[in-house]
């Protein structure tokens, strides 16, 4: 009893000893991000966290803002949304960081926007792209477009540049981004003329794909837009090869990684996605990002890191406009902001605090991913 | 007799009253939110216990539970109660009120659903012992959230938002204090000692004239009455639910709470509880500091440890007034 008395003494006395030591330096603005560093999808997290860390690095290597170093604190969500909730309480409540980073998921957005809009702290996601995230209050802002957009790019694509009049919808029905895209595609593709003959579902995690398939190429479509993630679009694509269909596959962000093409194999060729950028541009903004990038980590960036890097990149020009850094000063700086030159397209903010961007059009062609076409909005 | 109860029922809601008071104006948010965290798992905790512990059944299934009563209440509180309260257009002290009023409702509108579902479940399924009663209940913890995936109306894979937050400390600690007295009386009256004799032996509870299957049933029933009672607790705190919350390893969470407590340690779970929940954020500024994923090693390592230098738990089947034995009531 005596010892668990003395250990109780200690870890209180240790916890009221951290508490006191806390100093508040001036000369340090503290920034908060959350991620999924860990967890099933933890890529997405460590590609953000990577491009923000470039962000602040080569903005402290230049001496800060107004002579004000920037300090990253990250923390790790894990994936989970329960988690993202605590740690962004963590970040502005214990931490006192200025605004906050995070995160790709829009799940994981949604159960953390409330509390920065409660304690009137600026957060800024760098690609949720589901609408409700920013719904949530005017703290709440996002560097990417959203999925209507996504949707209606891949719709125009299809009709006009496809010639498409026939289309299947094959959708992950577990995953909110597959089906707030496919929503959005239907009804773009509807109202331009174009007829969605089967629209059928799958849940992420399936190997299987047979079934739908089958149902598809019955129906003689032109195309098969499949809004998913890399592993089971590569895993369709595959299929759809093997049970002869010919219609090319379309789809979303959500392709975007190497092990789409390792799963897929050749079978994904002539197939179209759109992205939020290809390190393949010939625009002088990306090819420089790719380089630096690539000088620090020694890979080329996906898009994650992309627009990480850029969601960074936008709170820094907030925070020079601001005098003295407030959370205030810095949402009224961040929806000022228009046509702001970021590596991932222009940015300007929306009365919807959503970025107003261009997507580009990707094809798949012998494995690798080639720039078609940037659309703008 | 009676009159003592209500007295001591009184005292203990002055004090949370009082706690909520001091504690919403005092402590750091994100220790608050600890606070509230280590409540809702006691509740998780101290419920499964009634099934895993005292009635010997093997439950996984719990998470699903959780999720009806966190989306039913959710539904009430957003579609009905929440757009009631701003249409009366009360003065705010009513407002106040009304609110925790019409929490308390869905609150047990969620409960009452998750029992009606653990009565649904329990009843076939409690006749199968062991390992394939784990597996039932694992696969209706599925079940139901695949459902919720495919119901738009209450958010779907999407999630739900825009939940009223009406959770605070003094509901979570009441329920809290509810189930853990409930638990506590359960344990020594005649319902509970029929769970016990299950436990121990069914064939002899059986012949010793205990309706095997109906005690089961309703150990189900109370256990998934208070995840209901939980997953409430939590939508409202949280302000958003998402259907990944409630997998299958939010009920090995749970399941690590009362088998780390101690199997029927009721006083165990709830310190299993704190132990689980303090210890990963206790951890977190390890991992800001050393940038790497000690967290989740460091846990589980410690977890290990305990399982096997202490295999029954912390408490075992004791409670904390046999090891302290100065916490314990005099005995009249």
């Amino acid at each position: 009893m005596k010892t668990l008395n003395k250990m109780f003494l200690v870890i209180f006395a240790l916890t009221f000893f951290v508490m006191c030591t806390k100093q508040e330096d001036k000369n340090i603005l503290k920034i908060g991000e959350f991620g999924s560093l860990t967890g099933s999808e933890a890529t997405f997290g460590v590609s953000t966290h990577e491009g923000i860390m470039l962000a602040i690095d080569e903005l402290n290597a230049a001496g800060g803002i107004q002579g004000k170093k920037l300090k990253i604190i990250t923390v790790d969500d894990q994936g989970k949304a329960e988690e993202a909730a605590t740690a962004v309480t963590k970040l502005i409540t214990s931490d006192g960081v200025i605004a906050i980073l995070g995160e790709v998921a829009s799940s994981r957005s949604l159960a953390a926007a409330p509390i920065a809009q409660r304690y009137q702290i600026p957060m800024i996601s760098p690609s949720s792209t589901n609408p409700k995230v920013t719904q949530v209050g005017d703290y709440i802002f996002r560097t990417c477009f959203i999925d209507p957009f996504q949707g209606k790019v891949m719709a125009n694509f299809a009709i006009h540049k496809l010639k498409a009049k026939r289309v299947a919808i094959l959708r992950d029905v577990k995953s909110d981004y597959s089906v707030g895209l496919a929503e959005f595609f239907k009804k773009t593709f509807e109202e331009n003329g174009g007829k969605i003959v089967s629209d059928i579902s799958y849940t992420g995690g399936d190997v299987e794909f047979k079934a739908q398939l089958t149902t598809i190429r019955s129906k003689k479509v032109d195309a098969i837009f499949v809004p998913g993630y890399y592993t089971e679009v590569g895993l369709i694509a595959r299929q759809a090869k093997e049970l002869g269909i010919k219609a090319p596959l379309l789809g979303g962000d959500g392709w975007d990684s190497e092990r789409l093409t390792e799963i897929a194999g050749n079978a994904l060729d002539n197939s179209y996605f759109s992205n939020h950028y290809s390190p393949e541009s010939t625009d002088p903004k990306v090819i420089d990002f790719v380089s630096r990038y690539k000088k620090v980590y020694g890979k080329i960036p996906d898009g994650l890191a992309a627009m990480g890097y850029d969601a960074a990149l936008i709170l820094i020009e907030a925070l020079k406009q601001t005098k003295n850094q407030t959370p205030q000063e810095i949402r009224a700086a961040l929806a000022n902001i228009k046509n702001f030159q970021a590596v991932t397209g222009n940015i300007s903010f929306n009365d919807q605090r959503d970025a107003e961007k261009a997507a580009v059009v990707i094809v798949v062609k012998n494995k690798k991913f080639s720039f078609i076409e940037t659309v703008h909005p | 007799m009676v009159k003592k109860e209500i007295y001591l029922f009184g005292t203990v809601i002055a004090i949370l009253m009082f706690s909520q008071w001091i504690i919403s104006k005092t402590l750091n948010p994100y220790l608050f939110m600890i606070l509230m965290y280590c409540g809702i798992n006691i509740i998780l905790g101290v419920s499964l216990n009634i099934i895993n512990g005292l009635t010997g059944q093997f439950s996984i299934g719990h998470a699903g539970f959780m999720a009806i009563g966190g989306y039913v209440s959710a539904a009430f509180s957003f579609y009905f109660f929440a757009p009631w309260i701003s249409a009366m257009g009360l003065p705010f002290w009513l407002q106040t009120v009304g609110a925790h009023f019409f929490f308390l409702i869905s609150l047990f509108l969620g409960g009452l659903t998750a029992a009606g579902f653990g009565y649904v479940v329990g009843l076939p399924s409690l006749h199968l012992r062991g390992d394939y009663l784990g597996i039932v209940t694992l696969g209706f913890g599925e079940i139901i959230r695949v459902l919720i995936l495919n119901l738009d109306v209450i958010g779907g894979a999407r999630g739900f938002t825009g939940i009223p937050s009406w959770s605070n400390f003094f509901w979570v600690y009441f329920f809290v204090v509810c189930v853990v007295l409930l638990s506590f009386r359960l344990v020594r009256s005649y319902h509970g000692r029929a769970l016990l004799a299950i436990r121990e032996n069914e064939i002899a509870a059986e012949a010793m004239g205990i309706n095997i299957t109906a005690y089961k049933v309703k150990a189900f029933m109370l256990s998934s009455f208070f995840a209901g009672i939980a997953g409430g607790l939590f939508a409202h705190y949280i302000g958003y639910l998402n259907p990944s919350s409630f997998t299958f390893i939010k009920s090995f969470e749970a399941i690590v709470i009362v088998v780390l407590g101690g199997m029927g340690s009721i006083s165990g779970a709830v310190l299993a509880a704190l132990i689980t929940t303090i210890l990963p954020e206790a951890l977190r500024p390890l991992q800001e500091v050393t940038r790497l994923d000690f967290r989740m090693v460091i846990y589980p390592l410690l977890l290990l440890t305990l399982m096997l230098t202490r295999p029954q738990g912390i408490l075992g089947t004791k409670e904390i007034g046999d090891v302290l034995p100065f916490l314990k009531r005099k005995s009249r």
